[in-house]
């Protein structure tokens, strides 16, 4: 068993498991916060605008759009996110352009649960920041947002563990996270794939479940009493 | 209270449908002793597993099974007293073969299934029928020779293959892309992306002899490794030998070299001459 994580790297494969999954938490955090507030604002535009993400992108498959970002950005239209001088040209434009379609993907989920957080909120309270001449921006991060946040860790945590998984996704443009290296173990062992499953189902364990444990603990920490 | 019960009820009855379904439909195309699709005869069919995605190889276009591999599936099949109504023929994606020959989906794989000894140890392998080597395919204008000219070029391949490894080893500059499947790969390959795909020769022959890259493409022609293609049987089935038989035949009756110029010679290719014909044998369980 140590052999086989040696031999396929299977260490090296889950520390890109938690790269990719640690950047693309982040990037979709942002996008989809700002998502949210585009959703709840007030002009009609932006609202519009955030809508149709939402729908669009919740309802491709994660696969279509990260070989889209491999075959059709970077094939295509020729958009290169690393150098092509560089020795790790390949490596680095892959791993970018992964972060990148996991990022849009779960940016719309990260956006419909920081959504959910903001209906939690009474509207009098929305009201009564307008009505204490709070700007829209100042009502947002200073009323609505921290409490949308933590009205919404749950469904946050749900997004981030989805998320881990789904970046087995990206295998598909060879990147060497958990499920490319397993394919390869199917190819050469394959009388130790059982094995090679159990492994990585293991290591996702170890990956996920402190993060559905720190969810529950959070969202029971810093709900919002009311 | 009750209308909710009920609509559970009818959402469990859908979903046991469903199920069902799905139950039959593995039993139509796993099991090769039903005899019901069949036309008669000897009874029994028999499930062969091929590629669907490579073209020249093993193609499913609509309903119509093409390429080498298809070809010699049924000419063997003849051989063991199969009519060809009598075969079903189903995908076995390279990941998956070991598994469906073990778990009695297939009877036998015609999927360019190289024979090593670690396949070996899970399945047994009849043939080989043909002996192609690991080749590049490169653009029609490209000034790569080798796998000596790849330094610090671009060079692609399919996850979990053989061959992706074998360059890697050799020559340590070059930077790998990896695909599900050659087609992305040869697509790159065809816009300019990346400078060279490289597996089996046959196959990229296959790929320089559609249409849609007609003129575009070519392999480049000095085979740098040999890879045994053999026919896959789950190691409890007693037609290993048979198969061998068949595939000796095909060779001595001149079938082989009719199938591989019809299916992948548009293109120039032309078998290995020093390592074909394929000597079947040796590799039976």
């Amino acid at each position: 068993m140590t052999e086989l994580i040696e031999e396929y790297q299977l260490l090296d494969a889950f520390w890109m498991t938690i790269k990719l999954t640690a950047y693309s938490a982040v990037i979709s955090l942002i996008l989809g916060t700002i998502l949210a507030v585009m959703r709840v604002s007030p002009v009609r535009i932006f609202e519009w605008v955030g809508t149709t993400y939402v729908t669009l992108l919740r309802n491709t498959p994660l696969t279509l759009i990260v070989l889209f970002c491999s075959l059709g950005l970077w094939g295509q239209l020729g958009i290169e996110l690393a150098s092509r001088d560089s020795p790790t040209f390949i490596v680095d434009n892959g791993f970018r352009l992964a972060v990148l379609g996991l990022s849009v993907y779960h940016a719309a989920f990260v956006c419909e649960a920081l959504r959910s957080g903001v209906n939690t909120i009474p509207l009098g309270q929305a009201e009564a920041a307008r009505s204490i001449g709070l700007t829209f921006t100042q009502s947002m991060t200073q009323v609505i947002l921290p409490q949308a946040f933590r009205g919404a860790i749950t469904p946050l945590g749900n997004v981030l563990i989805a998320l881990t998984k789904n970046t087995t996704v990206v295998a598909a443009i060879g990147v060497a996270e958990t499920a490319y290296r397993m394919k390869a173990i199917a190819e050469f062992e394959p009388s130790l794939l059982m094995v090679g499953f159990a492994i990585v189902a293991l290591g996702f364990v170890i990956l996920t479940l402190p993060m559905g444990m720190l969810t529950s603990y959070l969202s029971a920490r810093l709900a919002v009493k009311r | 209270m009750q209308r909710t019960s009920f609509r559970l009820a009818a959402v469990l009855a859908a979903g046991a449908l469903a199920l069902s379904a799905c139950g039959s439909d593995d039993g139509d195309s796993g099991d090769d002793g039903d005899g019901t699709g069949a036309g008669g005869g000897s009874g029994d069919g028999i499930t062969i597993g091929i590629k669907f995605d490579q073209p020249g190889l093993g193609l499913k276009d609509g309903n119509e099974y093409t390429g080498m591999d298809v070809d010699v599936a049924r000419a063997v099949a003849e051989k063991l007293g199969f009519s060809e109504d009598q075969i079903t023929f189903v995908e076995s994606p390279s990941a998956q073969r070991e598994t469906m020959l073990q778990a009695g989906q297939v009877d036998l794989i015609f999927a360019t299934y190289s024979i090593t000894d670690s396949r070996k140890e899970s399945v047994q392998f009849a043939g080989p029928y043909f002996v192609a080597g690991q080749d590049l395919l490169v653009a029609q204008d490209s000034d790569i020779a080798g796998p000596a000219d790849l330094d610090g070029k671009i060079l692609c391949s399919v996850t979990g293959s053989t061959s992706a490894e074998n360059v890697k080893a050799e020559v340590p500059g070059v930077q790998l892309q990896e695909y599900g499947t050659y087609s992305e790969c040869v697509e790159q390959l065809s816009n300019g992306t990346i400078d060279a795909v490289t597996t089996d020769d046959v196959i990229l022959a296959g790929f320089a002899a559609q249409e849609a890259y007609a003129g575009k493409l070519k392999v480049v022609g000095a085979p740098f490794s040999t890879e045994n293609y053999g026919v896959g049987l789950n190691q409890d089935d007693d037609r290993c030998e048979d198969v061998n038989a068949a595939l000796t035949e095909l060779w001595e009756e001149g079938t082989m070299e009719q199938i591989i110029d019809d299916n992948v010679g548009a293109a120039g290719f032309t078998p290995n001459p020093e390592t074909n014909p394929a000597e079947a044998g040796g590799h039976c369980a």
